[in-house]
């Protein structure tokens, strides 16, 4: 049971071109950044990559976006990166954008054997267009398939060599589901502990779901909007 | 004329003690500013906490504690941080019980246009299509006009929408207004605007009925 890799390096053997990759992060935070490192590394293309939103210009998803090695985005958000937008408006990328919700449903459903649910967000815009509507308690309702992954990769500020994460923070966000919904899940962490070092009480992804696990070497940690008050 | 702030603070006047409450980016988020005295209300943002504190002083910016609108934040005591599924679990389960958000445009039937200018503008829709397709009590915050002095209070929205029929109320700079079947009903004028001055801004139908009261603040 012990998933434990040497690194970024071993953790992402088997991606191959035109994969569907997972990646977990809300914006900048809790985003898996050494393994997005190796992708560039890597250099596989044609990438379907599912996560929330696609980094900035010069950093996480965005550095994905400069060597062109992304086919295909799903998202719920994708501002704050010119090139993304470039890209989209071009056609020289897919895109699928859905609601912020409605990506997490899907990847949480995914994980959980669920094909489908019913979900009002969207209904009467162009996030419904082609799929089933059914009215229930009188308000309509629009079909949402489950999205899966050959690879997840997650982001936890603590693992175990099981594969137990715990997240920190609002850098949870998407990586719990997407960690469930992978064919092979990655999971990158800032302290690798030894089994009975973390509560049970307190592990948030329990690691059953985690396939391969590895202490990152360095976070950037990169602050998209840094807000702050002056000191009294 | 009100200014953002002003608009920011009219809308704090709907805060309820025990609320819930989910602010959108801009002109919502400025809400937080301006609770009345003697309620509690907790602030949800949708990348996963509840119980959102005021800016960190400068140096103590953590990246793993920020807001949707990846702000770097706080967190108030008694605050929790759960996942995107749970965070929209409790808006779509509607138990966050007012949502504020920015519009490009709201119709006379509620309908509301923020997310998308085709060819021009496509950020996504972020969490603002799970919020407006099941949050009980919307109100949209937003000027009366857009650069070009063009209303955006309008029949029937030119924009790809994000939501029908959703919005109940409407504050701008110029005035307050509730969503009815019969279009938009004027509630409040801003100090020193006048019932002519906002028919004349506002495309929509527009109800009017006895004495429009200037907002109090």
């Amino acid at each position: 049971m012990n998933k434990v890799v040497s690194g970024p390096q071993e953790a992402l053997k088997g991606i191959e071109d035109g994969m569907t990759l997972m990646l977990g992060g809300f914006g900048l935070c809790g985003i898996p950044e050494n393994s997005i490192a190796e992708l560039v590394k890597l250099g596989v293309k044609n990438l379907t990559c599912i996560s929330n939103n696609a980094g900035v210009d010069d950093f996480g998803l965005g550095l994905l976006l400069q060597k062109r090695q992304i086919r295909k985005m799903i998202s719920s958000y994708v501002g704050e990166n010119d090139l993304f937008e470039r890209l989209m408006l071009s056609g020289e990328m897919e895109v699928d954008l859905i609601p912020q919700g409605s990506l997490a449903e899907r990847c949480r459903a995914g994980g959980a054997g669920i094909p489908a649910f019913f979900t009002p967000a969207g209904y009467g815009t162009e996030v419904a267009e082609g799929k089933e509507v059914r009215v229930f308690n009188g308000k309509p309702h629009i079909l949402e398939s489950a999205l899966t992954a050959d690879f997840a990769i997650v982001k936890a500020w603590k693992g175990d060599y099981l594969g137990n994460l715990i997240y920190k923070g609002t850098a949870r966000n998407f990586n719990p589901m997407m960690a469930m919904a992978g064919k092979i899940t990655i999971a990158e962490v800032e302290e690798l502990v030894e089994p009975g070092e973390l509560d049970p009480n307190f592990i948030h992804t329990p690691g059953i779901f985690v396939n391969r696990i590895f202490q990152g070497e360095k976070f950037e940690k990169r602050i998209e909007q840094r807000t702050v008050r002056p000191r009294a | 004329m009100l200014n953002k702030n002003q608009i920011a603070q009219r809308i704090a006047q709907e805060l309820k003690d025990g609320y819930y409450v989910n602010l959108g980016i801009g002109i919502p988020t400025l809400v937080a500013n301006y609770i009345p005295e003697g309620i509690e209300v907790e602030f949800q943002s949708e990348n996963g906490i509840l119980g959102m504190g005021p800016f960190p002083f400068d140096g103590d910016e953590d990246a793993d504690l920020i807001n949707a609108g990846k702000q770097t934040i706080t967190a108030r005591a008694g605050a929790v941080f759960f996942d995107s599924a749970t965070s929209f679990a409790m808006i779509r389960g509607q138990h966050v019980q007012l949502t504020v958000l920015g519009a490009m445009e709201v119709s006379d039937t509620g309908d509301i246009a923020n997310w998308k200018i085709p060819g021009k503008m496509v950020k996504g829709m972020g969490g603002a299509m799970d919020l407006v397709a099941s949050a009980e009590n919307i109100i949209v915050a937003m000027m009366h006009a857009n650069r070009a002095g063009e209303s955006k209070l309008l029949k029937k929205c030119s924009l790809p929408i994000t939501g029908v029929g959703c919005v109940k109320r409407v504050v701008t700079d110029l005035a307050v207004l509730d969503i009815t079947p019969e279009g938009f009903k004027l509630i409040e004028r801003a100090p020193g605007v006048s019932v002519e001055e906002i028919k004349n801004a506002t495309e929509g139908r527009l109800v009017i009925e006895g004495e429009i009261p200037e907002m109090r603040f």
